[in-house]
């Protein structure tokens, strides 16, 4: 029972007080990984005709315009690369564990970086639309008690963007580790009687992990992504307002 | 009792009283379930009276359903940090 084996991120390399964990070696191949995808996509692109690749492009571009077009109305028209990347970033940094990367979203930081991103936008925004003052007096709304709530609330909003998308791609972890644990000690208890090596061996590991890990790896990580980028697309929309 | 079994036996203690905390803490998980199970009814409900307008129930209810989770994933994170990172035997000094 003690073999569960749950971890943050192994660090690997430390400069002083400077840390390079895995997390961040993990999201700049990423990064990379999505830089050569674009690249090869959008090689030699014609008007007329053109290739599979860049049919596949501009579906993608197409798709994402008319998201953030339906979501986010026209004023904002330079969106749709933000949002694409962050929908492209997670995907891939959740898929990532399919090919046993450690995935960047199963760390904490990441996604509070993502959302402090967003948490900027949205104040950007707000001051924008009510310029400095109005958008301090935007937290006396709709009466002055009701102050502290919405401080709370102002500050929530990046916390439960990150902590959402983190419990959901942790908790596939840990549910995975420890079916994974309980499976092999049933064929341990189950598969006893067998001579020497042959009851080590964890039968009942075959097939049931699979299932899971279409649900919480591929199900998941892809709504999670979707979530994130609605998320950001409808608080950036409603602080412009 | 000498003083290693006192300490010894406060940390389990500890231990204990953190992994029922976080089983206690995921009796949160009852209220995102239920609020939830409506909302998806709800739209099955939408797009069973209206089935041209698939996607868009589909895509607004998904990101409902993402908010209702938020309770539940605080506790889940709650749970978590009990099990694994276990704060509180630190502050038995």
């Amino acid at each position: 029972m003690s073999n569960i084996e749950i971890s943050g991120a192994k660090i690997l390399v430390r400069f002083g007080s400077v840390v390079i964990t895995e997390t961040v070696v993990n999201t700049w191949l990423i990064m990379l990984v999505i830089f050569i995808a674009c690249r090869i996509l959008t090689r030699g692109l014609t008007v007329r005709g053109g290739t599979k690749r860049q049919m596949v492009a501009e579906w993608i571009v197409t798709k994402v315009n008319g998201l953030v077009k339906t979501n986010m109305g026209e004023a904002f028209r330079d969106y749709p690369p933000l949002i694409a990347a962050i929908m492209a970033l997670s995907a891939l940094c959740s898929l990532s564990s399919m090919v046993g990367l450690y995935a960047p979203t199963s760390d904490l930081s990441t996604l509070v970086g993502w959302s402090l991103m967003v948490f900027v936008l949205i104040t950007y925004y707000k001051i924008r639309a009510n310029g400095f003052l109005g958008y301090l007096k935007g937290y006396t709304e709709p009466i002055v008690v009701m102050l502290p709530m919405n401080i709370v609330s102002e500050i929530a909003t990046p916390i439960s963007m990150a902590f959402r998308h983190f419990g959901n791609v942790a908790s596939g972890t840990v549910v995975t580790a420890l079916v994974y644990a309980a499976l092999s000690a049933l064929s341990a208890a189950v598969f006893k009687f067998l001579p020497g090596a042959l009851a080590s061996i964890p039968f009942f590991q075959v097939g049931l992990p699979a299932v899971l890990s279409l649900y919480f790896d591929i199900f998941s990580s892809c709504i999670q992504a979707f979530i994130f980028s609605m998320l950001t697309m409808a608080y950036v929309s409603a602080a412009a307002q | 009792m000498g003083m290693e079994e006192v300490k010894y036996l406060s940390k389990a203690i500890v231990l204990a009283a953190s992994a029922i905390g976080a089983g206690l803490a995921m009796i949160a998980g009852l209220g995102p379930g239920i609020g939830e199970g409506n909302a998806v009814a709800k739209a099955l409900e939408a797009i069973g009276r209206q089935p041209e307008c698939k996607s868009e129930v589909t895509s607004t209810m998904i990101l409902g359903v993402a908010m209702a989770e938020t309770t539940g994933i605080y506790s889940l994170v709650i749970a978590l940090i009990l099990l694994f990172v276990n704060p509180l035997v630190g502050k038995l000094g």
